[in-house]
């Protein structure tokens, strides 16, 4: 006979199992469901008429995304332009500059900056950069500038908090030696520290990318969204995010469809920049 | 005599590493028993056997038997749970459950089904005078029981313990970090607890084995040297090693 | 000539430092912009009367009520799910190929964009399974966005749980659940309680996935089937459609605010949890 806290133990662990497997579950749906609306067209109107074509008019037939797929990447280098560096001297003042004090007061600041809804960027994006770059740059203002300025703050909180966590890591025994051999600090943090750190530094900015390539509501509010390539930094833009959130509330048809395609697209980029963050660097930090 | 607890030829091995080699001990009802040894001797290991906490230890293998009652306790048909109902420990470095000093002792009566609250009123009561600590804490059993000091932490271990009313109480090394007042408070529990309960007491302090313990068994390097009335091994030991242990030569 | 290295070091500092404090500073612009053309227009009013047309006139106390709809709701389906998922990472198994599985899929759920989720709540639960618009469709949809946070700061806190608490615990003769429920979890609370703040953070500031699932509906939602929208949706349709910058700026300051107190409560809950382990 088998008593019962045995059996209550039992039918704890299968369901706590079940809970573990409902992540998998979650992402297989996504995954299928997404698939499932965005392959169909992909074979009807042919891959390449879909990601290298240039028209977008899903009503009538013509669904290129070539240009939001251009923009996006576009938005998202100009966005890692700005946040970088900045994102990375902050990373590199907190972890080797700022006493305890600092540290402690400015990591919770910038990780509530991490927390402001992107419609609140977006907001201040139209009130504030737009009508700058207007202003000091011509143009109508909602363009790929104003779109990467905010952008590049937006992914700040990320690539901060990931290098912070990768220059910390480097072991102390390092700075010391570098210390000891007369190194300034700015020399230790430059030969030694960011070197060793190196890994994760590139992760937080590629981590970074996904995040910017994945903004949707504050890039529409401010690229402007139109369907062509930009030529200059002042051009509107639409990327892909923005051409699902624009459409999908009234399309129907061959028109959802072709959201769904996009859709189908953006998460192959996003699968591909995680693979690289998550697998591709830290293995190599595991080495 | 009557022997509570047994041992049969038992080995016991972490990986390639033995660390019991063939223990046959008989353990006898309602006395104090002392194990002594040095660290390494694998006193403390026959004891997790005894209370099956062994079975939290990765890649253990074991052979031989150990029974209570003249039943194995290594037997797959035993239930551990229930076991260590049977044998409740106290562990060298006393960890209240982060919570009030009554729910560290109604931890155990609760697990077995028991919610009223004058019943386990009765327990906590009952349990902490036995351990020597109701006295001090009877006007605060609501406060956490962190911050009871370190001497009174162990008994209210103890007390937790006898709360869940077992045969069997195992001390590793009970009073391994607490003052001698502590040590003393705790040692007078445990000698009127004796004649309820069959006590093995772990320790690396020989006096303290000969003041309270009615048998005391010798271990080296997971085997069992001497073992005798604690009398007859603190004033006439067989073994050489054992008198030299004693003697503080060694340990 | 060479520069002198120290020369560098001081110059270097300096511009790291200004650089820093630009970046609080950018935080501190945005709360404060927000703050200051906002809070004229924030009163019990606002706060506590229905919009009237389209948001121009009136207050957002039904944004406000399905904000605290679909964050509660979300929560109370996520926490469950996400902590037994990790005290069973923890607790129930050794590092295999199975737990590789369950963590590439947590973190795979957590790099996906929102607008992903937007569009895959759309197909899955507004049309497929036929739910339309609602408050149910906003809550499953974000329950499955929230679960990664959930689970990572759960598996944090459990893990520092002392390992001789459990032990403790078996010796007194308490099983493995017994002693997860009893011991771990309580011992593990403030940690788990900053992943549910952050999480509710997260629902309260969504806007991509939401639009799509739960709709954008201006009545009070009164049944999970019913249509209605958050204080961050209500927020962008505002300023997007020029509808009224004074409503748009009002809604901005609550939704910050809540925002804010959120995090903050979640930093003080961490910290009151590392400074008990320390």
């Amino acid at each position: 006979m088998i008593d019962r806290t045995v059996l209550k133990e039992r039918f704890v662990k299968w369901v706590l199992v079940a809970f573990a497997l409902s992540s998998l579950l979650f992402l297989f749906l996504i995954f299928i469901f997404i698939l499932a609306e965005g392959l169909p067209l992909f074979l009807k109107v042919g891959l390449n008429k879909i990601i290298f074509g240039m028209k977008w008019a899903p009503t009538k037939g013509h669904f290129g995304i070539f240009p939001m797929i251009i923009s996006s990447f576009l938005v998202t280098i100009g966005a890692l332009v700005i946040g970088a560096p900045l994102g990375l001297s902050c990373a590199i003042y907190l972890s080797e500059y700022a006493g305890k004090r600092t540290r402690m007061l400015l990591k919770p600041a910038i990780e509530l900056l991490a927390g402001i809804p992107s419609v609140v960027f977006g907001f201040l994006g139209v009130i504030y950069i737009v009508p700058l770059v207007r202003n000091y740059l011509g143009g109508s203002g909602f363009s790929l500038i104003s779109t990467c300025l905010v952008l590049g703050v937006m992914i700040l909180p990320t690539i901060i908090s990931i290098s912070f966590d990768a220059l910390v890591s480097v072991p102390r025994t390092y700075r010391e030696g570098s210390a000891a051999m007369g190194a300034t600090k700015w020399q230790t943090i430059y030969k030694v520290i960011i070197p060793s750190a190196k890994s994760g530094i590139l992760a937080s900015f590629i981590l970074g990318m996904g995040r910017a390539i994945g903004e949707t509501m504050a890039v529409i509010m401010i690229a402007g969204n139109a369907l062509k390539i930009p030529t200059s930094i002042l051009d509107p833009l639409r990327t892909l995010t923005g051409n699902i959130a624009l459409e999908l509330a009234y399309a129907t048809g061959d028109h959802r469809l072709g959201l769904f395609s996009t859709g189908v697209v953006l998460m192959v980029i996003i699968m591909i920049l995680n693979y690289i963050a998550n697998f591709g660097i830290k293995r190599k930090i595991a080495k | 005599m009557d022997t509570k607890i047994a041992t049969d030829r038992l080995r016991l091995s972490f990986g390639t590493t033995e660390v019991l080699k063939s223990v046959t001990i008989k353990v006898h009802r309602n006395t104090i028993t002392g194990f002594m040894g040095p660290s390494g001797s694998g006193k403390s290991t026959l004891i997790s056997v005894i209370n099956r906490m062994i079975d939290f230890e990765n890649n253990v293998k074991i052979e031989g038997d150990a029974t209570i009652d003249g039943t194995s306790i290594l037997d797959g048909s035993i239930n551990p749970i229930e076991l260590r109902r049977r044998v409740g420990t106290v562990f060298a470095v006393p960890i209240p459950l982060p919570r009030s000093i009554f729910e560290n002792i109604a931890y155990g009566p609760r697990l077995k089904g028991t919610s009223d609250r004058t019943t386990l009123h009765h327990i906590v009561e009952d349990s902490l005078k036995k351990a020597f600590l109701w006295d001090e804490v009877k006007d605060r059993l609501g406060t956490s029981a962190l911050k009871l000091s370190g001497g009174q932490q162990q008994r209210l271990c103890l007390a937790r313990t006898l709360a869940l009313k077992p045969e069997i109480i195992l001390l590793d090394e009970p009073c391994s970090g607490l003052d001698p007042i502590s040590t003393a408070k705790i040692e007078d529990a445990l000698s009127e607890l004796k004649s309820e309960y069959t006590i093995i007491l772990v320790s690396n302090n020989t006096k303290q084995i000969a003041r309270i313990s009615d048998f005391s068994a010798f271990f080296y390097l997971g085997e069992l040297i001497e073992y005798d009335t604690t009398e007859k091994v603190f004033t006439a030991p067989a073994e050489a090693k054992t008198e030299d242990y004693i003697q503080g030569k060694f340990g | 000539m060479r520069i002198n290295p120290r020369f560098i070091n001081r110059f270097v500092r300096m511009g790291l430092n200004v650089q820093a404090y630009f970046t609080v500073g950018i935080l501190i612009i945005i709360v404060a912009i927000i703050f200051f053309k906002g809070f004229p227009h924030v009163n019990f009013a606002f706060i506590f009367s229905f919009p009237e047309d389209m948001g121009r006139e009136g207050g957002i106390f039904p944004s406000i009520v399905g904000t605290i709809q679909l964050a509660l709701l979300s929560i109370l389906l996520a926490t469950p799910l996400g902590l037994g998922t990790a005290v069973f990472l923890t607790e129930y198994t050794k590092e295999s190929l199975f737990t590789k599985f369950i963590r590439f899929g947590v973190e795979s759920l957590a790099g996906i964009p929102s607008i992903l989720y937007g569009l895959f709540g759309f197909i899955f639960f507004v049309i497929k399974l036929k739910m339309g618009w609602s408050l149910l469709a906003g809550v499953l949809t974000m329950t499955i966005m929230i679960l990664p946070t959930i689970i990572r700061t759960s598996e944090e806190a459990i893990r520092a749980v002392p390992r001789q608490l459990r032990i403790v615990s078996y010796s007194l003769s308490a099983s493995k659940w017994e002693t997860i429920k009893k011991v771990v979890i309580p011992a593990a609370i403030p940690g788990i309680l900053t992943g549910i703040m952050l999480s509710i953070g997260r629902a309260v500031g969504e806007t991509a996935a939401i639009i799509f699932t739960m709709g954008s509906s201006l009545r009070l939602p009164l049944s999970l089937m019913d249509s209605g929208r958050t204080m961050a949706v209500h927020f962008y349709i505002l300023a997007r459609e020029g509808i009224s910058m004074e409503k748009a700026y009002g809604t901005a300051v609550v939704l910050v605010l809540s925002i804010l107190l959120i995090n903050i409560l979640a930093y003080y809950i961490m910290n009151k949890a590392i400074a008990r382990y320390s």
